[in-house]
């Protein structure tokens, strides 16, 4: 189930080391930037394009699991797990749309959506043609100001959870690593739940400011 | 015009997955309704897609892309038997999506049981202790003086209801706790069809009903 300790993880041009740091490749190309990620994305949707789906396996089949792996799966199951998204990403990517969301969110929702499946016991295998598996397409609100890119967006909230307290940032952790609900959450590090539940609102708070751009 | 939303603590845990299934469908369900919760959902997947962006670390194994490749030209994910389309029946058409392909029926239409003043559908859960219920009341029926063990959300698809906190028309969802000792009662006109969840038996409190609740503590 783990990398072989003697090759490294993946094909030659994927900046990643053996013990997972990013560096820079051997063949010079880098790390794709979101555009590229978009780009690659709906190539995949709109020509099944291998190349640009290997991209995005190399981009984030390992996040995917670093991600995940902390998150209550069943025994065994994270690499398929990770496969799994990866075949509904293939499979499903002509229903994403740049213009409502990064790629890793899209991605991001996907999983979010294939874990609460999986935590159906009667209905483990995947169904890939399945409409809850993806993203909500139709009547999406558009973003707050137009021109904010969701790119940009990204990059608000990247510093804005730099910057939460860390008596916040852990709760987000949690909530996103770890699968806790906020009532778990509360057990965890025992904390009474409204303690958890004011500290949520306030780092949820000071995110949608950051996506807004009012810092 | 819906008023009662979820807060943002329970949309936190349907956008970051720690939900159970049975709070996510009604969740998900409140969220085809609800413009204004689907854009705080979109703005919380956001940051699940900045968390994952920053995410290092990982690794998978060297054949693992040429595996998936094999696997999903071999068909992998596409269900072998066609699932018969349940013929939809025009009692369920109107329904949010993600609430529809939950709702059992036979050749077509909504088969109806009865637990006292309400009509009921159970539909299918697999969450220990949980309850998803489909529920239609006729005006000035509901259900008796009660509290919670756990949570129980009630989501209006049609028709109201009102409480002790207010009423509930559709899209509104009311979510109470053991703190809440309520007697929900269906209002005048359409029968008020609701999705409600329970995560735990409800505790009966009026005069009668601590007579005869069986989990009774105190």
């Amino acid at each position: 189930m783990f990398v072989d300790s003697e090759q490294t993880a993946l094909a030659d041009d994927v900046p990643y080391g053996l013990d997972g740091a990013m560096t820079t490749t051997r063949s010079g190309s880098e790390t794709p930037s979101k555009q590229d990620l978009e780009r690659d994305l709906v190539a995949v949707g709109t020509s099944q394009d291998r190349e640009a789906f290997r991209r995005l396996f190399n981009h984030f089949a390992p996040r995917l699991r670093s991600f995940l792996i902390r998150r209550r799966t069943p025994d065994g199951s994270l690499d398929d797990l990770v496969q799994d998204v990866m075949a509904i990403i293939w499979r499903r990517a002509e229903t994403y749309d740049p213009a409502k969301a990064t790629a890793s969110t899209w991605i991001f929702t996907v999983a979010r959506n294939r874990r609460i499946d999986l935590a159906r016991r009667s209905r483990p295998e995947v169904d890939i043609d399945d409409p809850a598996t993806v993203p909500e397409q139709e009547d999406k609100a558009p973003l707050p100001d137009e021109q904010t890119s969701h790119t940009q967006m990204a990059a608000h909230i990247k510093s804005a959870l730099a910057l939460l307290p860390p008596d916040q940032s852990e709760i987000v952790m949690l909530a996103y690593h770890r699968d806790m609900s906020h009532s778990e959450i509360a057990e965890e590090i025992s904390v009474p739940l409204g303690t958890v539940k004011s500290r949520l609102r306030l780092a949820l708070g000071k995110l949608r400011q950051s996506m807004e751009g009012l810092e | 015009m819906i008023s009662h939303h979820l807060d943002q603590t329970m949309l936190l845990d349907y956008a970051s997955g720690g939900m159970s299934h049975s709070l996510s469908l009604i969740t998900a369900t409140h969220l085809a309704l609800c413009p204004a919760c689907r854009r705080d959902v979109e703005a919380l997947e956001a940051v699940g897609g900045a968390m994952l962006d920053e995410t290092v670390g990982g690794e998978v194994r060297g054949n693992a892309f040429e595996d998936l490749m094999a696997r999903i030209e071999a068909g992998a994910g596409q269900v072998s038997v066609p699932q018969t389309a349940q013929p939809t029946g025009v009692e369920i058409d109107h329904l949010p999506r993600p609430l529809r392909d939950h709702i059992p029926l036979h050749n077509g239409k909504l088969r109806w049981g009865r637990q006292g003043p309400i009509e009921t559908i159970f539909l299918p859960c697999d969450d220990p202790g949980h309850r998803v219920r489909l529920l239609r009341i006729a005006p000035g029926k509901g259900a008796p003086q009660h509290s919670h063990r756990g949570l129980e959300l009630t989501l209006v698809l049609q028709g109201s209801f009102h409480d002790e906190t207010g009423q509930f028309g559709p899209g509104d969802i009311e979510v109470a706790d053991p703190d809440l000792d309520h007697r929900p009662i269906a209002d005048e006109g359409v029968p008020c069809l609701c999705l409600a969840v329970t995560t735990a038996p409800l505790r009966l409190t009026g005069p009668l009903g601590r007579l005869i609740d069986p989990f009774l503590t105190i």
